[in-house]
């Protein structure tokens, strides 16, 4: 019943990736999911694996995508999209584009095979990876996106601990190795140039990577207005170089002009709290200072 | 036209007179034949499909899951480890509903390892809502994958046509393959009533919380028992368009006999050669062939030997610790349905030849009631 105090909500439906998910306040894939899902256009098929980005959007029987959508588990994004792109092909609609996404753990991990298979038989799809660096659907667990030292409930911090003993897998690099001939970095904190990269991905025939850095306010024990800052000094501070690989020569990189401290990165989340208790951990972030000056020198961002 | 061909050569031509959208195959022996003729057809233009080489089984049943939902009429084949590495995707093709067909060279389970015909592959999968078949010689195993394209589609349900790794696979016979004329004619164009389409934006796999779950599952459930009827009835019409007959349950030999052997695939034909020879030293025995193990014929099966003694079930697959899986089957079906004795003998694992010898062995267990699996190999 309709009175002065209830007013109807008129949902906004104008994007393809419309509210009513159950997505998190300051949550970074779900940003990235509506841009790319509004960039991509309604002349599109997508697919996604198991993970937040499933779980959020499509719990039966509603749905917040107005583009064809499939889920069937959560190591097969690429290979449902290689299957898509087939019957598109053998129908004469290959004005159609597919893109399948998947959170970290489903890029890097339980579906690199799936995704190696794709990249190699060069099937005309737009991968994106959510990355916000580890299993944070099901509670926080490592994945082989999570950086040293994050504290994660299957690496946590203690007495003996540092959190995460080991780097961040180089999903990058494995991308350039298949010669996948469109490979770009994104972050939500710069959803322009996400945009872009979508948009100029979508001109070049065959496989395409982007990974897209994407904050997880629970999992990384973060502030919901902090995001899009957090996706900002991920760039700026050297630890996640925004970069952009046509063919296998780079030809696009975000330039740093003015380089942030590490810490001012690794303060705004709980999941580093414990490198700031005593001179140990000092040696920790003096280590990830030098990944950053490392990665700024590699890629000449300054 | 009648062909002397191998059965792996045969269904593959089978399966390019059909006219699949999009075929996707990782190769294992005893399979290999089928999809290595699939890409050579391809290769010298006499077939349209998109032949998608997948990276693994699990890839391969994954690719046809996209294809299926965008519209395309797909097929696969595996065997074994393959078919067990795609376990993940079976149950989420079937709770999908979406018709993909698949053949299974049936073939031993590591460990040890053994590439040798059993059926235990197929039976580990049978609980994830697939519709299997079984053919006892290469006629029938091409016959059946006709029919699999009309039930999967119609009833939305994917279906596996089995068949036994090299003792079917790679043996050659005289085999009546459908021309593509014919087949148009009883199966219809492939038009599923929803796909993924830009023009009609549909999502496909979404979550079920316990609100929803329990009612879906149930609706397969409902859909593979009413599949038995829909598979009777397409049996019966496959007789009138191609003159060969098909049923869910075949019985052989004297009607008056009180002991029948029941088993699936091609160790019906040494045991029919058996009961024939005891025949002439006058034994009646009788056989029963069982051609779906889901949905099961547990009716028509009862029917036709619920009045029998003694039953020996012969399987080539086992729930170990326990019996032959066609044998427990039987045992539930049975239950305050029939006073017939059920003994389950297991022969043939993988590759051990099955001879008559062994098979008039098995047949000296009738009337044994155990709840242990009796193992027959010399």
């Amino acid at each position: 019943m309709e009175n002065s105090k209830t007013k109807k909500y008129k949902a906004p439906l104008s994007h393809l990736l419309n509210p009513g998910h159950s997505a998190c306040a300051g949550c970074g894939m779900i940003i990235a999911a509506r841009l790319l899902t509004d960039t991509i256009g309604s002349n599109s098929i997508m697919t996604g694996a198991t993970g937040c980005s499933e779980v959020t959007t499509t719990q039966y029987p509603m749905s917040s995508f107005k583009i064809p959508w499939i889920h069937s588990l959560f190591e097969n994004p690429s290979s449902l999209a290689t299957g898509i792109s087939a019957a598109l092909k053998k129908q004469g609609k290959e004005d159609i584009n597919v893109v399948a996404v998947g959170g970290d753990g489903a890029t890097f991990d339980i579906g690199i095979g799936h995704l190696s298979g794709m990249w190699e038989r060069g099937d005309n799809v737009l991968y994106v990876c959510y990355d916000n660096e580890a299993y944070q659907n099901t509670g926080y667990q490592t994945s082989g996106a999570t950086p040293l030292n994050a504290y994660t409930t299957t690496a946590p911090a203690g007495k003996k601990s540092f959190g995460n003993p080991t780097r961040k897998k180089d999903m990058i690099k494995i991308a350039l190795a298949h010669h996948v001939p469109y490979v770009a970095t994104a972050t939500v904190g710069y959803p322009l140039d996400f945009v872009a990269k979508v948009k100029r991905s979508l001109t070049i025939k065959g496989p395409k990577y982007i990974q897209v850095y994407v904050p997880c306010v629970p999992g990384w024990g973060s502030e919901p207005k902090d995001t899009v800052n957090i996706g900002k000094l991920a760039f700026s501070t050297g630890y996640y170089p925004i970069v952009e690989y046509v063919n296998g020569q780079l030809s696009g990189k975000m330039k740093i002009n003015k380089k942030e401290p590490i810490e001012k990165f690794l303060t705004l989340q709980k999941r580093f709290k414990h490198l700031f208790k005593d001179e140990a951990g000092k040696k920790e972030i003096a280590k990830w200072q030098a990944m950053c000056d490392s990665n700024i020198q590699e890629f000449g961002l300054m | 036209m009648k062909k002397i061909l191998e059965g792996s050569r045969a269904i593959a031509e089978t399966i390019k007179n059909i006219g699949v959208d999009v075929v996707s195959c990782y190769p294992i022996t005893p399979q290999t034949h089928i999809v290595e003729d699939l890409a050579k057809f391809k290769a010298d233009g006499e077939a349209d499909y998109e032949y998608v080489r997948a990276e693994s089984e699990f890839a391969a049943m994954s690719i046809l899951v996209g294809a299926s939902a965008a519209g395309a009429r797909t097929y696969t084949a595996t065997s074994s480890q393959g078919l067990l590495l795609m376990t993940e995707v079976l149950y989420n093709v079937a709770g999908m509903r979406l018709p993909i067909v698949m053949t299974d060279a049936n073939r031993a389970i590591s460990a040890p390892i053994n590439i040798w015909n059993d059926q235990q592959d197929a039976v580990t999968v049978r609980d994830a809502g697939w519709i299997m078949l079984y053919g006892e010689n290469n006629q029938e195993v091409c016959d059946l994958h006709v029919l699999a394209y009309k039930i999967a589609e119609a009833c939305q349900i994917p279906v596996m046509v089995n068949l036994d790794g090299f003792v079917l696979t790679h043996t050659l016979e005289t085999i009546e393959i459908i021309d593509s004329k014919s087949i148009k004619k009883y199966l219809p164009a492939f038009k599923p009533s929803e796909k993924l389409d830009p023009k009609d934006p549909l999502t496909f796999g979404a979550f079920a919380t316990p609100k929803h779950y329990m009612e879906i599952r149930q609706e397969l459930h409902d859909d593979v028992v009413a599949s038995k009827k829909m598979i009777a009835k397409e049996m019966t019409s496959f007789k009138k368009y191609f003159g060969r007959k098909l049923s869910l349950v075949d019985y052989y030999g004297d009607k008056s006999a009180d002991t029948v052997v029941v088993a699936m695939g091609s160790v019906l034909g040494t045991i029919k050669d058996a009961i024939d020879e005891l025949k002439k030293s006058g034994k009646k025995v009788g056989v029963l062939k069982v051609s779906s193990l889901r949905p099961f014929p547990a009716e028509e099966i009862i029917k036709e030997i619920g009045n029998k003694k003694n039953v020996i079930v012969i399987d080539k697959s086992l729930s170990l610790g326990e019996e032959g899986i066609l044998a427990g089957e039987l045992k539930r079906s049975f239950y305050g349905n029939s006073k017939a004795t059920i003994t389950s003998v297991i022969m043939g694992l993988g590759g051990r030849d099955i001879t008559k010898e062994m098979i008039k062995k098995a047949i000296t267990q009738a009337g044994k009631s155990r709840n242990q699996a009796v193992f027959i190999g010399k």
